[in-house]
């Protein structure tokens, strides 16, 4: 799940999230000007952000007081926003604007009409600056009510440049390159790849990116719908593609049993951390973050990435995500939100938090040189280029008890596959089974 | 309550004083009423109607939730985890409770002994769980028990030189059953046989190793040198020795003649190892397993075989404490006069703990063990913060399988009232046990 991700991301330590699920709220703010056109109004927007990503969209919430006038407070809703949006409306205090961070909950609100559609002249504006996959994601039912403006890239793999050296490999370009090179790492004495088999997601998030490249965008988006079952030939092709690697002990830092007891920071950590224990760790483009403020890795050059390689023919994968921003029906301020979410669709937003890092922007209309460093310009631009590719998180998009719950469904499933890869056909039809339940309530 | 005073010999009178008498306990009891019936009657009526209807909780399902229930593997699971908290926690507690109250009242400093091992009541369950979640960690280096069990293991016997050393595949070298590598083909006296050997970290390979050697062997002898493999920053030839590579000293090399060994040798600084004055025959190499043996890496605590005694041994060390106290204070109460005389009349310690004291506190033994199992019976906190996702359900019990099923990602509250049901129907009997204990020691 998205949110866990951010708090893995926030917290060194698995642990940590029990205690981190604090939700915090910032006052009003107020800036200069105050002369524009909505000035008096004080938009309230909720969102998961918490710590420095907060903080960044500040920023973004500063630049629209600036320009209009209307003054704003945000409210972090922590982990779980659908709970806490949802008693917010029921106590009559429904924030303006929510950014909601899955597909899954943007349409879950919009199935209990809790959301407004964009104006015309946002979606006009979705339309040019955006390609239509974004408003795919956006819509429920043909509606456009999402406004995708964070993204996140999650075909990267991240790798130590100076294990790629000290093997004599370059980057690859195929998913069986990359198994190559990685048995050339680990002929050197580093094992290959971190994988954090503690964390059901990251598992999920391997198999997405193998299926969406051997199997093509049309299969994934019939899969994420439980249109096709899970024990479909493609899956279990998928499957056995990902057990190559799981089963291959030279591969994998600690072994199955070692993976299955990594957490997420700890698989970036094995890679970048002190004391190197793998060559690769594969995640999304949040690895950076983590490698850069906890490890003190230079991104670019102590520690770099190569988008997920294709596999078996297939176009590379662009597996994304995203926060969109919706306006709430019952919300005080419908013109200030319209005008915040209008704001939201240009480039010149999207620059405010591109100058301050950890962001990635689906706006093709941005200019790349907003980005402060030329890996996320990389990783932005193999996003943009990506266009109608890009695909959304497969276990995002599914029910939570089979895509986004600890030690059920998918998550489980697949570290049972990663203990032992032998039976792809069993793994695909156990998966078929959790999805059949999970689909049906 | 007050008892009201009536006049002797007034029929009328008395009757209306008696109303009045029910009618203050009416009032009194409707307060208590009052919060049971909204606290715990209702929420249990409602979970028994919740029950039979499905996940939505508009369509009515009858008997399925429970046919799903028992069908699902994870519930058994569940059931059977349960049970074995049930029996082994407040057993273990009770007599780590006894044994600890009977050995503390002959201490000089009890108090402060007591005060010590009641000190983990006052940390929260979930910091608890957190703090045992750590200490059972896997990795040597975070978990204090595996780097305890590690440093003991390590004392006794040494690591071996090469644990991650393999050869490459196809390069003559085959794994034997017991993880030795021995050459394929076997060979005469008087020639050369390289061993190359890949997977070592550059930190690994001592200091003292050479270029490897590439010596050609007399007519009676075998010889070669075990080489790392492998060419930094990569353009060796597989199998060949290259410039760059060096030997790899220290390791046992055998040479072995129709499956026995017979001569047995360890390589020099160069990785050169030889085999002189061999009689004619042909031998095969071979580099014993415990060159390569891995590193001992520990229990693993939170694996799915231990993860539930894990979870027990940090609810034992809560909950001692408490099983402690409340029978020390049984113990304090207890005659001395029946201790002292089984004493004068030569009854061993072991005698009168066994004849004397334990039978006489029974009573206070049996509460403790029943509030125990009722407490054990709702053990979530613990068991939701130590178990890491790919174990969770080796570890579930019911209260945790009720939580993740209703909320925790199901959703389907049908299902997960279900499951309070059954919870509560296994509660019951030592409930009703305590009460009638409770009822018969007031009487």
């Amino acid at each position: 799940m998205m949110t866990r991700r951010r708090m893995a991301m926030a917290c060194c330590s698995a642990l940590a999230l029990a205690l981190g699920a604090t939700a915090c709220g910032g006052g009003p703010v107020s800036a200069g000007g105050g002369s524009k056109e909505l000035s008096g109004q004080t938009l309230d927007v909720a969102g998961v952000w918490s710590g420095a990503e907060q903080k960044n969209f500040q920023k973004v919430l500063d630049a629209f007081t600036e320009k209009t006038g209307a003054k704003t407070r945000f409210t972090s809703t922590g982990d779980n926003v659908s709970t806490v949006v949802g008693s917010k409306i029921e106590g009559g205090n429904a924030p303006d604007v929510v950014m909601v961070p899955q597909v899954g909950v943007l349409q879950q609100f919009a199935r209990k009409g809790w959301l407004k559609p964009l104006p015309t002249r946002t979606v006009n504006a979705v339309h040019t600056n955006f390609a239509p996959v974004w408003s795919m994601y956006g819509s429920v039912d043909g509606k456009l009510y999402g406004l995708y403006f964070k993204a996140a890239h999650k075909s990267t793999v991240w790798y130590s440049p100076e294990a790629f050296e000290q093997a004599g490999v370059e980057v690859p370009k195929t998913y069986e390159e990359m198994l190559a090179n990685g048995r050339a790492v680990s002929d050197s004495g580093l094992p290959a790849f971190a994988v954090a088999g503690e964390d059901g997601w990251t598992l999920t998030d391997w198999f997405e990116n193998i299926y969406l490249s051997q199997a093509g965008p049309e299969k994934y988006d019939r899969l994420a719908r439980h249109e096709i079952e899970w024990t479909d030939p493609t899956v279990v092709k998928a499957l056995t593609t990902l057990g190559k690697l799981f089963s291959d002990g030279r591969l994998i830092a600690g072994g199955p049993k070692g993976a299955l007891g990594t957490d997420f920071p700890g698989s970036v950590e094995k890679v970048f951390g002190p004391d190197p224990e793998a060559g690769m760790v594969y995640e999304g483009d949040f690895v950076a973050g983590i490698a850069k403020d906890q490890f003190g890795r230079k991104i670019g050059q102590d520690a770099a990435f190569f988008p997920f390689p294709a596999v078996g023919g297939g176009k590379a994968p662009v597996v994304s995500g995203g926060d969109a921003a919706v306006v709430l029906k019952d919300g005080k301020h419908q013109k200030a939100a319209e005008a915040f979410l209008a704001f939201l669709a240009t480039p010149e937003a999207a620059a405010v938090w591109a100058e301050a890092g950890g962001f990635l922007s689906p706006n093709k209309k941005l200019d790349l040189a907003s980005y402060g460093d030329d890996t996320v310009r990389e990783t932005a631009k193999s996003l943009i280029d990506a266009g109608d590719a890009v695909r959304f998180d497969m276990s995002d998009q599914a029910p939570a008890s089979f895509g986004g719950t600890k030690g059920v469904g998918e998550w489980k499933l697949l570290q049972d596959f990663l203990r032992d890869p032998s039976d792809p056909a069993a793994t695909a039809a156990a998966l078929e089974a959790a999805a059949a339940k999970a689909y049906k309530g | 309550m007050t008892t009201l005073t009536t006049p002797v010999g007034a029929a009328g009178p008395r009757r209306r004083a008696q109303r009045r008498r029910r009618a203050i306990a009416a009032a009194f009891v409707l307060p208590a009423l009052l919060l049971l019936g909204a606290l715990v009657v209702y929420p249990v009526l409602f979970s028994v109607g919740r029950s039979f209807f499905d996940a939505t909780g508009t369509r009515f399902a009858g008997g399925e939730n429970y046919a799903e229930m028992f069908r699902d593997p994870a519930t058994l699971t569940a059931i059977r985890n349960s049970a074995i908290w049930v029996v082994v926690a407040p057993t273990l507690l009770t007599g780590l409770g006894l044994v600890l109250a009977v050995l503390v009242e002959k201490v000089r400093w009890a108090t402060a002994f007591k005060l010590l091992l009641f000190m983990p009541m006052a940390v929260s369950f979930l910091a608890a769980g957190i703090i045992f979640r750590l200490a059972y960690e896997e990795d040597p280096d975070k978990g204090v028990l595996n780097a305890a069990v590690v440093g003991v293991h390590d004392a006794f016997t040494g690591a071996s030189s090469y644990p991650s050393a393999r050869p490459r595949d196809d390069q003559g070298l085959r794994e034997g059953p017991d993880g030795s590598y021995g050459t394929a083909g076997a060979v005469p006296p008087g020639r050369t046989v390289n061993l190359g050997l890949v997977g070592v970290p550059p930190g690994e390979v001592p200091a003292r190793a050479e270029p490897a050697s590439t010596a050609e062997a007399g007519p009676h002898e075998l010889r070669g040198a075990v080489h790392l493999d492998f060419t930094p920053g990569g353009g060796g030839r597989p199998g060949a020795i290259d410039a760059a590579e060096r030997g790899l000293p220290g390791l046992t090399v055998e040479a072995v003649r129709d499956g026995r060994t017979v001569a047995t040798a360890t390589t020099a600084a160069d990785g050169s190892y030889r085999f002189a004055d061999l009689p004619d025959g042909s031998y095969t190499i071979r580099l014993p397993a415990a060159n390569f043996a891995p590193p001992y890496q520990g229990v693993s605590w939170l694996g799915p075989a231990l993860v539930t005694p894990a979870i027990i041994g940090a609810y034992l060390w809560i909950w001692t404490g408490f099983a402690m106290v409340l029978i020390g204070a049984g113990l304090s109460s207890l005659p001395r006069d029946a201790l002292e005389a089984a004493r004068m009349d030569g009854a061993s310690e072991w005698q009168v703990f066994r004849r004397i004291t334990v039978p006489l506190l029974a009573p206070v033994l049996t509460v403790v063990f029943v509030t125990l199992v009722i407490n054990v019976m709702k053990v979530f906190d613990l068991i939701y913060i130590i178990a890491p996702g790919p174990v969770q359900q080796d570890a579930t019990v019911l209260a945790t399988q009720m939580w993740l099923v209703s909320f925790g990602g199901g959703n389907d509250q049908g299902l997960g009232s279900a499951l309070g049901v059954l919870l509560l129907l296994l509660v019951v009997p030592a409930m009703v046990f305590n009460v009638r204990r409770f009822r018969r020691s007031q009487s």
